[in-house]
């Protein structure tokens, strides 16, 4: 995955199309307030400079997939691993809910269920068939859409021919009308995402940490999320 | 104060087994009262299972809060308990006669109670045995629940095998009840060769523990200090981890012995020399604690890494200040002074150095807990000291310490806090000190 922040213009329609998608519940005003709303996708807020002449920086945050998970190796129970194709995954029916992998996540990209998820009606007839409803008392995180892709690699294999490059779009990606993220394959050399990851634009968020993230960003000049002010 | 007149060998007897003969009214109203906090922690826990962990105050980031404070705290407790007997025990040194037992009682309840703390704070508790079946050893807290279990068998054993001749003597005065007695006493009678064994059993014991003890809390600490969390990631953490579990398990002892005393009147055992020389080790102690406090911020601050400036900033100009310097005032302004002096290094002034300790290094865990847990490194998702502990959160804390005094309350009643054939021993030894090597 690539995110373009200089195309980013932090509309969060991807934090509403991943919500949907993933079928993340309602938290409400109060529980949003404690920071116990999930979203597997958020929009990082960073303003920069003294009034009047601020400047406000958009970064879409998720979980980076990263290649050396920090989160992987704290787990007690292997709830979260990486598969064969680089996808960081957590098996929800296995995690016990100790909440190591969310401090050792150095992204902050990890959820915990901190209620039985509930929807109001009508909004229950809204969940998505194809991922599961989570429970209480269990982490969850960006899957990089894993239905969509077993859904592609399905489609493909039927087909008789190899994916296509961008065929693979998780909600986040589609979602994008300034089409700042880019999904694919970052392996093959026709790749958007390959071409983008060779870009002198590109860095990686926090790669000073030795996480080798999968999600490259690209922006004029150096950006480093922990810097500047929050807002 | 002057010590009361020695008791000669009988009435030591007498009177360390008077609290297993006699019950007053009192005993009862304490013990109905700590069952009642012990049952409200339990019904607010229920709530928690039954609703999810949405009933405490964590949220994200901090995602771990007043439990894992009290699983640190607890366990670090217990510490103390079993390194001050077994280095006191492998130094012969005389005094720790009358205290090794009810060191080596704080040292299992506290850790029994602190590694309880996993269980209340799980998202799923119905799962604790998980790890137990699919470790996944690069986990540190796979690592933790090794140390832990072994070291709560081991310290089990340390307090058992020192009882059994106190609990062949119960055994033979025929205490209710017999059954339990006769079973825990092992058959044993006394013989030379009995004794022999079993000196060279606790000799073993003593010895183990205490790198079994050290382990543990290094542990403990690199279950926070392995993620990169900022001023949890530090090679430091660990040793200070066991600093600080020695310092506050030793203000614990000080505090129970003292209870002990007055409410069982063991004054003649528990006597204000044995306050002064626990006093002169705190008083290291504390001092060991600031050193090493001083040292961990010192190298953050010079340091200026901002990520880490940012937890260091907290502590000690902003959200967690008021919290950070009462801690400071508690863990060493306060007590240094005290236990500084002769004059002050008395019963009473030991006790309230050592509340001040208690209190004081509660408050370090929670600090280091939370402090760090609400700055992640995106200062997107930093949260300002938001986290406050919830009614279930404190209540369950509450039922800890409950359960602590109950576990005493039952352990007086069954067994002689003060260990009758170590102090006859050690009377013995000092009537006829050519009769012993």
């Amino acid at each position: 995955m690539a995110i373009d922040l200089d195309r980013c213009t932090g509309c969060e329609a991807c934090v509403v199309a991943c919500r949907t998608e993933n079928n993340l519940p309602v938290a409400g005003a109060e529980q949003s307030a404690l920071g116990r709303a999930n979203e597997w996708i958020r929009v990082e807020r960073y303003v920069e400079g003294e009034f009047p002449n601020v400047k406000v920086r958009f970064m879409p945050v998720m979980c980076v997939h990263c290649d050396e998970a920090p989160c992987v190796k704290v787990c007690p129970v292997s709830a979260t691993y990486e598969n064969p194709e680089g996808l960081n995954a957590q098996i929800h029916p296995r995690c016990i809910g100790t909440r190591a992998c969310a401090h050792a996540c150095p992204y902050t990209a990890r959820y915990f269920n901190w209620w039985e998820p509930a929807w109001d009606s009508p909004l229950e007839q809204t969940v998505n068939p194809d991922v599961a409803v989570r429970w209480k008392g269990i982490m969850e995180k960006c899957t990089f859409c894993v239905q969509r892709i077993a859904r592609v690699k399905d489609t493909a294999k039927e087909e008789g021919r190899s994916i296509r490059d961008r065929e693979i779009q998780p909600a986040c990606a589609q979602a994008c009308p300034a089409d700042a993220m880019v999904f694919g394959d970052i392996e093959s050399q026709e790749s958007e995402v390959s071409k983008l990851a060779e870009s002198p634009r590109a860095f990686r968020l926090l790669e000073e940490l030795g996480t080798r993230p999968r999600v490259i960003y690209l922006k004029e000049g150096d950006w480093r999320g922990s810097s500047g002010t929050a807002d | 104060m002057e010590a009361p007149a020695r008791p000669t060998d009988p009435s030591v007897e007498d009177v360390l087994l008077r609290p297993l003969l006699h019950t007053g009214r009192a005993y009862y109203v304490a013990g109905g009262l700590l069952l009642s906090v012990i049952l409200f922690g339990a019904y607010q826990w229920g709530l928690q299972v039954y609703f999810g962990v949405g009933m405490t105050g964590k949220t994200r980031p901090v995602y771990w809060g007043l439990y894992l404070t009290n699983y640190v705290f607890f366990i670090g407790i217990s510490h103390a308990g079993n390194l001050i007997s077994s280095i006191l025990r492998l130094t012969h040194t005389e005094w720790r006669r009358p205290l090794t037992r009810a060191a080596e009682a704080i040292a299992v309840c506290g850790l029994a109670l602190g590694a309880s703390n996993v269980l209340w704070h799980l998202g799923r508790p119905e799962l604790a045995w998980m790890p137990l079946v699919h470790p996944q050893f690069l986990s540190p807290l796979v690592w933790d629940l090794i140390a832990i279990s072994t070291y709560l068998v081991a310290s089990s054993i340390y307090l058992y095998l020192p009882l059994i001749p106190d609990v062949a003597l119960l055994r033979e005065r025929a205490v209710k009840p017999r059954w339990l007695y006769r079973l825990l006493a092992l058959g044993f009678s006394g013989t030379p060769k009995q004794k022999a064994r079993l000196e060279k059993a606790i000799a073993v014991m003593a010895v183990a523990v205490i790198p079994i003890a050290v382990s543990v809390h290094s542990v403990l600490a690199w279950v926070f200090g392995m993620t990169l969390v900022p001023m949890w990631h530090s090679t430091i953490i660990g040793p200070y981890f066991v600093v600080g579990a020695i310092f506050s398990g030793m203000a614990a002892l000080i505090i129970v012995m003292a209870i002990l005393r007055k409410v069982l009147r063991l004054e003649a055992f528990m006597r204000p020399s044995h306050f002064n020389n626990l006093g002169l080790l705190l008083l290291v102690m504390s001092c060991v604690w600031a050193y090493f406090t001083f040292a961990e911020h010192l190298t953050t601050w010079y340091g200026n890494v901002p990520d880490e400036k940012a937890v260091f900033d907290a502590r000690l100009y902003g959200e967690f200040a008021p919290l950070f310097w009462t801690m400071v005032a508690g863990c060493f302004v306060l007590p240094f002074p005290i236990l500084a002096f002769k004059r002050t290094r008395t019963v009473s002034g030991t006790v309230l150095a050592s509340v001040f300790v208690l209190a004081g290094m509660w408050l370090e865990r929670f600090i280091i807990v939370v402090s760090s847990a609400s700055f992640p490194r995106l200062a997107f998702n930093w949260d300002h000291g938001n986290y406050h502990p919830s009614l279930v959160e404190i209540s369950m804390t509450a039922a800890e310490c409950a359960a602590f005094a109950l576990f005493f309350l039952v352990f007086v009643k069954l067994f002689p806090i003060v260990s009758i054939w170590e102090v006859k021993e050690g009377r013995e030894a000092e009537a006829h000190p050519a009769a012993v090597l």
